[in-house]
């Protein structure tokens, strides 16, 4: 019987780590701007493919 | 309506709309690229966003840009390289990297997003720029050795997002962080409720004869750890509301409920210390999880908007001061002393009560007054402060501080000084929680009385059952859902409320005041007609002439007469003040002022007429005039039936006749308003026992704002200025007013119908409590019941409550 006992302080352990991940979640202001990362989200796409043009027109003028 | 949308209504073909701004283009030789630009500030923008490789801006939204049509000065923003008013404005700073935020009006779609976080790439100094995009802010790091807090706000401004430095931003040092306490409170009470629920199973199921006696120790003493948290941090706030409103002598609903929840905790912590039961914690956890979360839908805070603004969130932080040797300088506003010389440029607030000293000041109160046209100031005439210039640079001689001038005055009027009436514990919720804990109370002492005679070993038992199982907390979510959703479905309609009190408030009122300018007038379309003869063709020329001016009368004319088609100017000519004049097809046409045009003295020229002469022919005038708001006049009528209706205009009788026809003989009509005479008006009625909503939208209405019961502020575009009030609500749903004033008096109705669900779940508890057989599971079943079926009810309620507000 003593299985169940570990498997619920392993339990609760996992879940005290997800209890963490909110804590922190907060605390670094994610609930302070619902919006913007959503947009720009959708940006960065577009970024990467610009970067690597960039990169690959500094290959070609090496 | 804004203009373009207006354009667009009557299917101007794409072809003729800006590139960067998607206006109507009147001039189609604005051309680069291919592309087409209404003005020389929306060409400049794209030609620094092309250089930059950015055009990608163009792709994300069409035609994202904000017009550009008015002229950026050189050095606007010099103020800023001031160290006193960096220090202030800086936020973070570290050796040479600072962080700023700036708020940037403009922002409207997810390509001004994109370009803003591309600010790096603009100025090399910058490190890194964040958008936030409901607060229209922008925060910036960047390295002040290789650039400047001005370079940075330059840059900004030249593609399209002017930064809006208020006199607030510098006054107040307080950053505003936003407190997320409460949803921390949350998560931590959410999560203690589910693992104690988790870990209470097997003793729901009676699994409680376990094997082995250490397993039932392990659980409850799981449970009690798990508890500490939601008693000490989540419910902390009940604790101190209850110990604030216990010291002020006066029983507010969060006093039963900290009550419950101590009584609760200390018999679960005595039960399992003693080993002789389980305790409630799942439920104690379960209702601070519940009313947590009631709580925060109430107080949810809109970031885009501030209810809280004075007269320093209108006045610009910079002023060019001119030196005695005449050199210009950017200075702080706040720096600003009597007898300095002031040069005031077109679009500028005017900061301090002045007398004009240099230029033709033709200014725009229309926001501080109530004036709906603007006044012109001949040299040597004293101008107030917070009016708009219109016509071209002026300088200025400053005859009092900003603090002291007429406008600022207000301020000091004792309606700005005692903040208590904003106090949300004069709610009917609180006095009936008051009658509810009395009534808890009796039955206590009642059913412990009776138990003391039957079976004296359970009375302390059958007490604790009872405050606990009869927890108040069903009024609480009662009321905080339902003024949560309420609150919701208002700002579906852009019916912005403060606090839910204010609900409450609105629906107490028997009286309505309403300003005339910007209030129950649309605040930026006006209507031009036209009194005189005039054919077909002349109306050709008038649109072609009018069409190049940027004055706000010109532009007025050109609206009205907007299909026309256009011929070439010739020798256009603009005269400050006076009027505008140009060859087209040949024929000299002037428009302007009565003397302008005519070169006679006979005509009186009032503010809002225009006159027009072909070839030295004068033809007749153009009024312009205020447009009422859509439906108005049904509005009125809907409300002429239930409240009392008052017009206080700070403008002049012009429009008596007209608001006549629209609000009745009956009703009181008062102009040449002061903002004292408003504020005092309000009084009045208060001392008379009505109840007043005042509707206002500028700075002349704050006092009458302020003082009223109600003060809602009407706005057409919600990042403007608006003053201090209770409510902003935008000037598109002007004509839903009597459905939303209905809807907020079926609060009430809604919260008394959870009570009634409430107060049976609580008999079915007490019942079980008072003959002494609350278990656990009992509790436990109960409370989330109770509790959702409250939400649902709310919920449903709401909903059909708000049927009328969307058809």
């Amino acid at each position: 019987m003593s299985v169940i006992l570990i498997l619920i302080s392993t339990s609760l352990f996992i879940a005290l780590g997800f209890l963490g991940a909110f804590i922190w979640s907060v605390k670094s202001g994610q609930y302070e701007d619902d919006y913007t990362p959503s947009v720009r989200m959708l940006f960065e796409n577009d970024v990467k493919q610009k970067e690597t043009e960039n990169t690959l027109s500094d290959n070609k003028i090496k | 309506m804004s203009k373009s949308e207006f354009i667009l209504d009557k299917k101007i073909s794409k072809k003729d709309v800006c590139f960067h701004c998607g206006d109507f283009v009147f001039n189609t030789d604005n051309l680069i690229d291919e592309k087409q630009f209404c003005c020389n500030g929306c060409k400049t923008v794209y030609e620094i966003i092309n250089q930059n490789n950015l055009c990608t801006y163009y792709e994300i939204d069409k035609t994202p840009g904000v017009n550009q049509n008015h002229e950026h000065r050189k050095g606007k923003f010099d103020f800023l390289n001031d160290e006193l008013i960096t220090e202030k404005l800086v936020h973070f700073r570290q050796e040479s990297i600072f962080h700023v935020t700036f708020y940037l009006p403009q922002m409207h779609c997810n390509s001004c997003i994109w370009i803003l976080e591309k600010l790096p790439q603009l100025d090399l100094g910058v490190l890194k720029s964040t958008v936030n995009f409901i607060k229209k802010e922008i925060t910036i790091q960047f390295d002040n050795g290789k650039t400047k807090l001005s370079k940075i706000a330059e840059k900004l401004t030249d593609i399209g997002y002017e930064p809006h430095i208020s006199l607030n931003d510098v006054s107040k040092k307080s950053l505003k962080k936003i407190d997320n306490s409460r949803i921390l409170k949350i998560g931590i009470a959410g999560f203690c409720f589910g693992n104690i629920m988790m870990f209470s199973f097997p003793d729901y199921f009676s699994l409680g004869k376990f094997d082995e006696p250490a397993f039932k120790y392990f659980f409850n003493y799981f449970n009690l750890f798990l508890a500490l948290p939601v008693f000490f941090y989540s419910a902390s706030e009940f604790f101190i509301s209850a110990l604030k409103s216990y010291k002020q002598k006066f029983l507010n609903i969060d006093t039963p409920i900290a009550l419950a929840i101590l009584i609760t905790f200390s018999r679960s912590v005595f039960e399992i210390i003693s080993n002789t039961g389980v305790g409630y914690l799942d439920s104690m956890s379960g209702i601070v999880f519940f009313m947590l979360i009631g709580r925060y839908l109430q107080n949810r805070t809109y970031q885009q908007i501030s209810f809280d603004r004075d007269f320093t969130s209108y006045f610009p932080l910079g002023v060019t001061r001119i030196d005695k040797d005449g050199k210009e300088q950017q200075i702080s506003v706040k720096d600003l002393k009597i007898g300095d010389r002031i040069k005031i440029f077109n679009e500028e607030i005017i900061p301090a009560d002045a007398i004009l000293f240099l230029g033709k000041a033709i200014i725009d109160y229309s926001f501080v007054t109530g004036e709906a046209t603007p006044v012109s100031k001949s040299i040597g005439e004293i101008v107030y402060a917070g009016g708009r210039q219109t016509n071209g640079a002026i300088e200025l001689e400053v005859i009092k501080e900003v603090s002291q001038s007429y406008l600022t005055q207000l301020w000091n009027n004792e309606a700005f000084k005692n903040k208590t009436n904003v106090n949300n514990d004069d709610s009917f919720i609180h006095n009936v929680s008051k009658y509810f804990t009395y009534a808890l109370f009796s039955i206590a002492f009642i059913a412990a009385i009776y138990w003391q005679f039957v079976n004296p070993s359970v009375t302390l038992n059958v007490i604790t059952s009872v405050l606990i199982v009869a927890c108040p907390c069903a009024l609480l979510l009662s009321a905080t859902f339902t003024n949560g959703n309420m609150i919701q479905q208002l700002n579906n309609l852009k019916f912005y409320v403060k606090s839910s009190s204010v609900i409450e408030r609105i629906a107490k009122v028997d009286t309505i005041v309403f300003d005339k300018t910007g209030t129950i007038t649309v605040q930026q379309i006006k209507n031009a007609l036209f009194f005189g003869s005039i054919n077909e063709y002349q109306k050709e020329l008038i649109f072609s002439l009018v069409s190049q001016s940027n004055h706000p009368l010109s532009k007025a004319i050109a609206f009205s007469l907007n299909n026309y088609k256009k011929h070439f100017v010739r020798d256009y000519l603009e005269n400050l003040g006076e009027g505008i004049s140009g060859i087209i097809e040949g024929k000299f046409v002037r428009i302007g002022s009565a003397k302008f045009v005519t070169n006679n003295k006979k005509y009186l020229s009032l503010g809002t007429q225009v006159y027009v002469s072909i070839d030295d022919n004068y033809l007749g005038y153009f009024e312009i005039k205020n447009v009422y708001r859509n439906n108005l006049k049904n509005v009125i009528e809907k409300l002429t039936k239930k409240f009392k209706l008052s017009v206080l205009s700070g403008d002049n009788n012009n429009e008596e006749r007209n608001l006549k026809n629209l609000f009745g003989e009956n009703h009181s009509m008062l102009f040449n308003q002061t903002p004292t005479d408003k504020l005092n008006y309000i009084k009045d009625l208060q001392k008379n026992g009505n109840s007043v909503i005042m509707f206002g939208d500028g700075l002349n209405d704050a006092g009458a704002l302020k003082q009223s019961d109600v003060g809602i502020a009407v706005s057409d575009n919600m990042n403007n200025f608006s003053p201090s009030c209770d409510v902003i609500m935008a000037g598109e749903h002007f004509h839903k007013l009597n459905e939303l004033i209905n809807f907020c008096k079926k609060q009430k109705t809604i919260i008394y119908s959870c009570f009634g669900i409430s107060i049976l779940y609580n008999i079915i508890g007490l019942y079980f409590s008072v003959i002494g057989e609350l278990k656990p599971v009992i509790a436990a079943i109960l409370m989330p019941a109770s509790s959702i079926s409250i939400i649902l009810v709310t919920i449903t309620l709401t909903t059909f409550f708000a049927k009328d507000l969307h058809d």
